[in-house]
């Protein structure tokens, strides 16, 4: 789970991290107000959205009056931002968050990760913050700091000051340096967090060390325990048919193309996907039922996919373990029925209670395209979803 | 032989009395498994399914030599019931449970550490379909009947699409030693290559089938193993090629991960290493019986 930049702050700082004051504001009005309470000359309007890369795409001004705070406030709410990281469709930017200038002196690029390789969260500095940090870790992957965290102890000042003394950082400010990535790394500890990334960590010409731009993810297992970092979840930020089959506790995906997919575990639902587009078609979603699934549950799933008005054919393919077909296979007929389902949906059964809910599909006296196997299933849907196109047509 | 399991192993199931841990510890009996009891802490001294119920693993494992276990406790119990396990001298554990934090895992993961490689529990899971030696013994939460016994071994992330690899070798003749589910989480008790190291001593099994997914660098990691100490031939197939590149924020996952993390590498590193690859996930079954030499029973 993703959250803004100012959350991001608010949570770090509680943790001892220097960040910059500002304010958040939803109108242009309250953006100039929020600058008046800050005080200064000089203040950075920010288009808060789950996206980095935001300065290249319009989403972070300086501004030194009020009329052009509002300018720019104008100019960023309500309008979805395109950045590299967003995909065409942009996000959605809703609020802004204004914050005091500063004057940068230098800029370093700080991260935590959980690291998949060392089974550890690891820390990633880099003494070139605010350029492409991408192109710098692939053509000089020498000038990147890394160092790993022993889970037992947790981080440890001297690793701290190993890093700062890396970034060549004088002498004066590693106390500074040693306190900012001690309490993020607390943060991400404490919050069960997968990546907080300070870009850039500044120091500034009055010799102060702030983050200038915080990022931060969850991990979505954890936060049971962590309902604080759970309510800080901004739904204007995702794809709408996800959240709607997210907060149904669907792992759905949404997808370009016209085949729905209904699928039991992430890894048969991906090998599926690969199926339709070696048949020639294109899925719409990635939908992952996942195990026990009750018939209330693939109704809830058939909605899901059907929330995408461009669903030409949908495809069911379980393969029971944990789950069973009889179940399945009601769920199936009940939707239909329940949903009056107009595009045509394949069906493809495999393991425990298979005869059972082959026979429940094959007497409901439904049209439903039953199939043995994966590839059978691909091709039948595939060509389904073509024959309905032209149909409409 | 197989690996991990067989009929005579004793197991343990861990959250023996909740609903899942019922269900599928009656489903492992029928499937002739040696369970010799459970563990549900407050319910020691009782009965269920006409095995003994302990408070502790420790106390179980004393009683009656257990020596695997299989964990059905929920999320946010489920790495201390591992850790329990570990501590009690469980030889091999299952974790089926979804949803552990990755924190919980590294915790996990660092605490084994404690133990001596050699007398280390072997974990695998969590967020697995569980091991199979069929005809044997099954620690899982699998359909047992779409397994048939025989020399090919199973190793993947994705329990479903295990199923359709075996199912798809059964439909062919092909049985397996052993299927073993390492599981979907990105912190995981052993990995490919872990499971590989075992295969390839084992003299019950002539050929592997590993099942990887987008993700990670431990199918690279097989690579390497495989190319470098393996003399048993490795049948492959990556799911996620039509995946669409994920969205993310900041640079970090992109720093930290290095090359070999998308489908489409891996398949090249798999291949590079002397792997051959199932060109489509219909063809698993037909991939390992040409590796095999094996032609279908008339």
């Amino acid at each position: 789970m993703d959250i803004h930049e100012y959350q991001a702050k608010e949570l770090l700082s509680k943790f001892g991290v220097p960040v910059p004051r500002g304010g958040l504001a939803y109108s242009p009005e309250q953006a100039a107000y929020r600058a008046t309470e800050l005080g200064g000359s000089v203040w950075a309007v920010k288009a808060q959205i789950h996206s980095g890369a935001r300065g290249k795409a319009g989403g972070v001004k300086i501004c030194k009056t009020d009329v052009e705070i509002e300018k720019a406030a104008e100019d960023m709410l309500g309008r979805r931002l395109v950045t590299t990281q967003t995909g065409p469709a942009g996000k959605l930017v809703s609020r802004i968050y204004i914050e005091e200038g500063t004057e940068i002196d230098k800029e370093f690029y700080l991260s935590f990760v959980m690291d998949r390789a060392s089974e550890r969260i690891v820390v990633v500095a880099s003494a070139a913050g605010g350029m492409d940090i991408e192109e710098i870790s692939h053509n000089q992957p020498d000038t990147i700091i890394r160092c790993i965290v022993d889970p037992a102890v947790g981080m440890q000042a001297f690793q701290a000051r190993e890093v700062t003394f890396g970034l060549g950082v004088e002498p004066d400010l590693v106390s500074k340096f040693e306190r900012t990535i001690l309490g993020c790394y607390r943060a991400f500890r404490d919050l069960d967090a997968t990546m907080v990334e300070i870009n850039p960590l500044v120091i500034t010409k009055q010799k102060n060390v702030v983050c200038l731009d915080a990022k931060m993810s969850f991990d979505e297992n954890a936060l049971f325990r962590r309902p604080h970092v759970a309510e800080l979840r901004d739904k204007s930020q995702e794809d709408p048919r996800e959240t709607y089959a997210n907060d149904r506790g669907l792992s759905y995906v949404g997808l370009d193309g016209d085949i729905g997919c209904i699928v039991n575990g992430a890894g048969l639902a991906m090998a599926t996907l690969d199926m339709i587009k070696l048949a020639g078609g294109e899925p719409a979603n990635f939908l992952d039922i996942g195990g026990g699934a009750s018939p209330e549950r693939v109704t809830k799933s058939f909605r899901a996919v059907l929330k995408d008005k461009n669903v030409k054919a949908i495809l069911v393919n379980v393969f029971a373990g944990i789950n069973r077909c009889d179940w399945v296979a009601k769920g199936v007929v009940d939707a239909i029925k329940e949903l009056e389902i107009k595009v045509p949906v394949v069906v493809r059964l495999a393991g425990t209670n298979v005869e059972e809910g082959v026979r429940i599909i094959n007497s409901s006296g439904l049209t439903l395209i039953s199939a043995d196997t994966l590839g059978e299933a691909a091709k039948k849907a595939v060509d389904a979803a073509k024959n309905h196109a032209k149909a409409a047509a | 032989m197989a690996i991990f399991i067989n009929e005579n192993t004793p197991i343990l199931i861990q959250g023996f009395t909740g609903r899942i841990g019922t269900f599928h510890a009656q489903e492992m009996i029928d499937y002739g498994t040696n369970v010799i009891g459970g563990v549900t802490p407050g319910k020691g001294g009782s009965t269920h399914l006409g095995r003994p119920v302990f408070n502790t693993v420790k106390g179980a494992v004393d009683e009656t030599g257990a020596e695997a276990s299989i964990v059905f406790v929920p999320p946010p119990f489920a790495a201390d019931a591992i850790m329990e396990a570990a501590d009690a001298g469980i030889k091999y554990c299952v974790c089926i449970t979804d949803g552990i934090p990755a924190q919980d895992m590294i915790r996990v993961k660092r605490y084994m550490r404690r133990y001596k490689k050699e007398s280390r529990m072997i974990l695998t899971g969590p967020n697995c379909a569980g091991t199979i030696s069929p005809g044997k013994a099954m620690l899982g939460i699998m359909p047992g009947h779409i397994y048939l016994p025989g020399r090919v071994g199973i190793v993947g992330r994705s329990g479903t699409l295990g199923y359709e690899a075996a199912q798809q070798m059964k439909d062919l003749g092909i049985g397996v030693s052993t299927s073993v589910g390492i599981g979907g989480d990105p912190i995981n008790g052993s990995s490919f290559k872990d499971v590989l190291e075992h295969f390839e001593k084992d003299p019950d099994t002539d050929a592997v089938m590993l099942i990887g997914e987008i993700g990670g660098p431990q199918e690279a990691q097989a690579g390497e193993y495989i190319r470098d100490h393996m003399k048993k031939p490795v049948v492959a197939y990556i799911a996620g090629l039509s995946a669409p590149k994920g969205r993310r924020m900041g640079h970090a996952g992109a720093i930290v991960s290095a090359f070999g993390e998308s489908a489409a590498e891996k398949v090249d590193i798999l291949k590079g290493c002397g792997v051959t690859m199932a060109p489509t996930p219909s063809e698993m079954g037909s991939t390992i019986a040409k590796v095999i030499g094996h032609k279908k029973a008339a």
